[in-house]
């Protein structure tokens, strides 16, 4: 049983279609690279692994002990604003809101995984800084120690490099290689980074006009792979 | 010295002012606490809106009463559930929201208002005069300095109550205040959160806006919650910070305006919005100093 299988699934909102007819698969330990153009439904489709978004067809199931809820997630674009007062500590925190019901407050336990994810991230030294006043790159490391505390299995990140310089891309790929072979957090991740793709992940989803899902190796040999590959530059 | 030291006492002396006092510090830490969530999802007016849906309610409800021949033994019976309903629309956020924030909080207050002004002026209710309510939801129907008991209990009850919600769903609050999307995906449930705020909020505005009227409780809604947001660093600094504030602002309004005899609520308002300079002030010059 795979940690999550979405069979026929078809995608869109109010009524139009964007994707049709998504199958696809994803097991433990996987790292599923989710490509195509701007517009192809790449951000839909994680909102509707997540829930927020009902599919108008097809199914979304999770299996393997997974449940929806338990899914780490890293938005494209925040809603957050820009004069949100909220420390890194606080925001970290909030990740296991989702699990704690009814209860008020964090417990103990939680407050030290909590600890661990932040010195997973590297980013102990912001623990007590105001969110508003870190630079993109820094956020985006504070959301995926967020994200980190809502889950020990899957990580769904959409886009978590946009924005960010080459240096601090490349670190942020580099830790989130980590999570997945050091720590066994299954990670699906949008990009439109081909030569990241290539490199980290294990399968390839690339939605669009052509739909393929399959290992590195398959998209590679693929029509719609190679393609693709040279259309975006993956000459690296 | 001697004069205002004598008129400070004497007012002490009447229970009237203690009451007031209470009542004014209970409202004001409330209204701080969830002006903090309300400023930061963009709802700063809501306080605004929602008094404007009272008197839209109230209006109905007066209109009815003429209509049908009966009498309610209280107007609350009408306008708290309506302005509990309005709240409720506002706050419900999400992807079906085609209207957002500010938008449809003017929405509704205008129209409520609107409603309420054209039905008073089609069916003319014997009982009131339109411009003498539409003072009163604006600067309170009650004034403040002629509280009695009663209302200090019931105010304090709901006060107690408040707070426990809120300290108890403090969390909760801050999750879905910071990010929604993030807490309904992993398994907080935002709907009934924000539906319970919801509730609160409009609670509160409907028994301030009878006390202390709409004009102070949209500034106790915005003005400590926007100060604290100068200063401090984070989301329980900043919340701690404003219901402070708030108290403290409240408090010295009040003092002074028994002393110089000035309205109550405006000089509130007044001191709310010095502390709030003063607080910019001070973040301004802390930037400075670091960079
Ligand atoms: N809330 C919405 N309501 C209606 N249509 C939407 C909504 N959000 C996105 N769309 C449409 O759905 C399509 C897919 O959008 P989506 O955000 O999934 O694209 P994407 O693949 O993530 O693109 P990008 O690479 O730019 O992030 C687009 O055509 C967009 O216009
Ligand atoms: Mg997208």
């Amino acid at each position: 049983m795979a940690l999550l299988t979405c069979t026929n699934l078809c995608l869109g909102y109010d009524g139009n279609e964007i994707v049709h007819d998504l199958n696809f698969c994803v097991s433990a330990g996987d790292y599923l690279c989710i490509v195509g153009e701007n517009g192809s439904g790449k951000s839909t489709l994680m909102k509707t692994i997540l829930g927020l978004l009902p599919p108008m067809s097809g199914s979304v199931v999770t299996g393997d002990g997974l449940k929806q809820n338990e899914i780490g997630y890293l938005p494209q674009q925040t809603a957050i604003q820009k004069d949100f007062p909220a420390s890194v500590r606080e925001i970290v925190y909030s990740g296991f809101q989702g699990k704690n019901g009814l209860r008020p407050f964090y417990s103990a336990r939680q407050k030290q995984i909590a600890a661990e994810n932040i010195r997973k991230i590297g980013i102990e030294a912001l623990t007590n800084r105001c969110y508003r006043e870190l630079s993109g790159g820094q956020q985006q490391r504070v959301l995926l120690a967020r994200a980190l505390c809502a889950t020990e299995k899957m990580l769904l990140l959409d886009e978590p490099a946009a924005g960010l310089d080459p240096k601090v891309t490349a670190e942020l790929y580099r830790i989130i290689d980590d999570l997945n072979q050091r720590y066994g957090i299954t990670v699906i991740m949008i990009s439109h980074d081909i030569d990241a793709a290539m490199r980290y992940a294990t399968h390839i989803l690339h939605i669009g006009k052509q739909v393929f899902f399959g290992s590195k190796q398959e998209f590679e040999n693929s029509e719609t792979g190679s393609r693709f590959i040279s259309l975006t530059g993956g000459d690296a | 010295m001697e004069t205002l030291i004598s008129r400070l006492t004497a007012s002490f002396g009447m229970i009237n002012a203690w009451y007031a006092m209470i009542v004014g510090v209970l409202i004001a830490l409330i209204a701080a606490l969830l002006g903090v969530t309300l400023v930061l999802k963009r709802f700063s007016y809501i306080g605004d809106g929602l008094s404007h849906v009272a008197f839209g309610a109230l209006t109905v409800s007066a209109v009815l009463q003429m209509l049908f021949h009966f009498q309610l033994p209280d107007d609350m019976i009408i306008v708290l559930p309506i302005t509990v309903i309005a709240a409720i629309l506002l706050l419900r956020t999400g992807q079906n929201t085609k209207i957002k924030g500010d938008a449809a909080v003017a929405m509704i207050s205008v129209g409520a208002l609107a409603i309420g002004y054209l039905l008073m002026n089609i069916f003319k209710p014997k009982s009131s005069n339109v411009s003498g309510d539409v003072c009163s939801t604006l600067f309170g129907s009650v004034s403040i300095l002629t509280l009695e008991l009663k209302d200090v209990i019931v105010c304090g009850v709901l006060t107690l109550i408040i707070l426990t919600v809120f300290i108890l769903f403090y969390n909760k609050i801050f999750s879905i205040t910071f990010d929604e999307d993030f807490a309904k995906a992993t398994g907080t449930n935002a709907a009934a959160y924000n539906l319970l705020l919801s509730v609160i909020i409009a609670v509160i505005i409907v028994m301030a806006m009878d006390l202390v009227g709409s004009l102070l409780i949209s500034a106790l809604v915005i003005f400590p919650a926007l100060s604290a947001m100068r200063v401090c660093k984070s989301f329980k600094s900043v919340t701690v910070c404003a219901g402070i504030t708030s108290v403290c602002c409240a408090f010295s309004g009040m003092l002074l305006a028994i002393v110089a005899g000035t309205p109550v609520g405006s000089t509130i308002v007044a001191v709310d919005l010095v502390v709030f300079i003063i607080f910019t002030l001070i973040g301004i010059i802390k930037k400075g100093a670091k960079a």
